[in-house]
């Protein structure tokens, strides 16, 4: 059974189908090549963990769409969410 | 075979509901006092129907008629106050159209509450005892109107749920019926993906439009969408943001072009895939659809949630392996087998088209059996 999922070729994140440790090595396929991603904390069922490093600003893509954007440097293995990811649309807080 | 009831504007029913209905919420208790003396019959209650103006008012209204009008309905008994905004009287003829029994009692012109109870408990007696007669004949999956919801979702439901029920929406779809995808906060950031399979330029603008309006509501507020939508639950299951929730949620309706925008409540006009404008709260996104003629009802879940309708079942569909054994008494179809990789889309897909078939045909989904009848109106404006 796959420990980490990537859903689209363009995605720049994986998503736990279980609980995943710290320091946890897998394998991760992404477009029939299997890469091997180290954990760098602890990841839970259903949270996503980046599959490269990002860049603070940068897209986030997930099922091969753009689903929001990095608010800080994401290393590989680290996870994604509220964090340090924030939505591009609703924003009313934004709004002028 | 797949079989209904045959109402006489040749709508099909796969339930065979009589329906007490306010007209406004000062009616309540009387609809609910009416109600304990025939058992069988569905009160159904609310919060609105007076001191309400313009396509606020016209919403409510067009919702209560389109919810007697549903072919899930055999006989509708509406009772009002008499001096509220949306009148009985109006709803009455409206959902007379449809050629079902329809009576309507009006508080202050009965005599208080016990006289109106007694009036309206003799109505519905009468009108159960019709609707016991009418037969099941055999009917065609291109009668049926089916609504997608999501609701308490999670990762698992973009992954697996959502996409899976979009493999029965398809089925469903070649066999002629027709798919309501709704939840218009939940198609922010798809739209883009959405209007590629409008069938016109028309259709493509209008996914535009009613998601703009949404989006426009969250700057006037002032305030980030995220935490309303996605909500806490959602959050903790996974969910970062709007876009990633509303690209899982869109599986659920399938592949199939767009035939059309609705508005909330509003009774398809185009076979195939169409689009309803509803808000992401699930109950009165339920609401809207079944207003709008849908007779059943599928709600794919990750978190887990209770909830059925009063009017229409509703099949809960499930892909989280934890929710799955915490809330086993909530899920129709269990389909996390997905997410462990033991089970394929498709066989995942014709699972839940199978589970349709025997739902039409009298099988009580989960909330059925529990009595689940939560009904809430989608309102646009203030109360005046």
């Amino acid at each position: 059974m796959q420990q980490l999922v990537v859903i689209n070729l363009k995605d720049n994140v994986a998503t736990a189908t279980r609980e995943l440790k710290k320091d946890q090595e897998l394998r991760v396929e992404i477009g029939g090549e299997q890469v091997v991603l180290t954990m760098k904390e602890d990841i839970r069922f259903g949270h996503k963990v980046a599959i490269m490093d990002l860049v603070k600003g940068q897209d986030i893509i997930k099922y091969g769409e753009v689903m929001g954007t990095a608010t800080a440097d994401v290393f590989k293995g680290e996870h994604i969410h509220v964090h340090n990811v924030v939505s591009q649309r609703g924003r009313g807080d934004l709004a002028t | 075979m797949i079989t209904g009831f045959l109402r006489k504007n040749g709508k099909i029913g796969i339930r065979n509901h009589v329906v007490v209905l306010s007209s406004v919420v000062c009616s309540n208790r009387v609809v609910e006092m009416i109600s304990e003396q025939v058992p069988g019959v569905i009160p159904l209650v609310h919060q609105h129907g007076c001191s309400q103006i313009g396509r606020d008012k016209e919403q409510t209204a067009r919702t209560l008629a389109g919810i007697g009008k549903n072919p899930n309905v055999a006989a509708v008994l509406i009772v009002g106050l008499g001096c509220e905004t949306v009148q009985p009287e109006d709803l009455a003829k409206e959902i007379a159209t449809t050629g079902k029994p329809v009576e309507y009692l009006v508080i202050q012109e009965s005599g208080g509450t016990l006289n109106t109870v007694a009036r309206g408990a003799e109505l519905v007696r009468q009108m159960v005892a019709e609707a016991s007669k009418i037969q099941r004949t055999e009917i065609q999956l291109r009668d049926i109107i089916l609504g997608t919801e999501c609701g308490g979702s999670d990762t698992t439901s973009g992954m697996a749920a959502n996409p899976a029920t979009g493999y029965a929406s398809d089925m469903l779809v070649d066999s002629g019926a027709t798919v309501i995808l709704s939840e218009t906060t939940e198609l922010m950031g798809t739209e883009h993906v959405l209007a590629k399979r409008a069938v016109t330029q028309e259709v493509a603008d209008g996914i535009f439009s009613i998601v703009a309006r949404v989006e426009q509501e969250s700057n006037r507020m002032g305030v980030d969408i995220r935490g309303g939508n996605p909500t806490p639950g959602n959050i903790e299951g996974g969910l970062s943001t709007i876009e990633e929730k509303s690209l899982g949620c869109i599986y659920k309706a399938g592949t199939k072009p767009i035939q059309e925008v609705m508005e909330y409540a509003e009774t398809p006009h185009q076979k195939g895939l169409v689009v309803m404008d509803t808000p992401g709260h699930d109950i009165e996104s339920i609401s809207g659809m079944i207003a709008g003629g849908a007779q059943l009802i599928v709600f794919t879940t990750g978190r887990g949630t209770p909830t059925g309708s009063p009017i229409a079942p509703v099949v809960k569909i499930c892909a989280n392996p934890s929710t799955v054994t915490t809330m086993s008494d909530n899920i129709d179809v269990d389909v996390s087998m997905m997410i462990e990789g033991s089970k394929s889309l498709e066989e995942a897909g014709r699972e839940i088209y199978q589970e349709y078939l025997q739902v039409i045909n009298g099988k009580l989904t989960r909330a059925e059996i529990f009595g689940h009848r939560e009904f809430a109106i989608a309102r646009i404006a203030i109360t005046m």
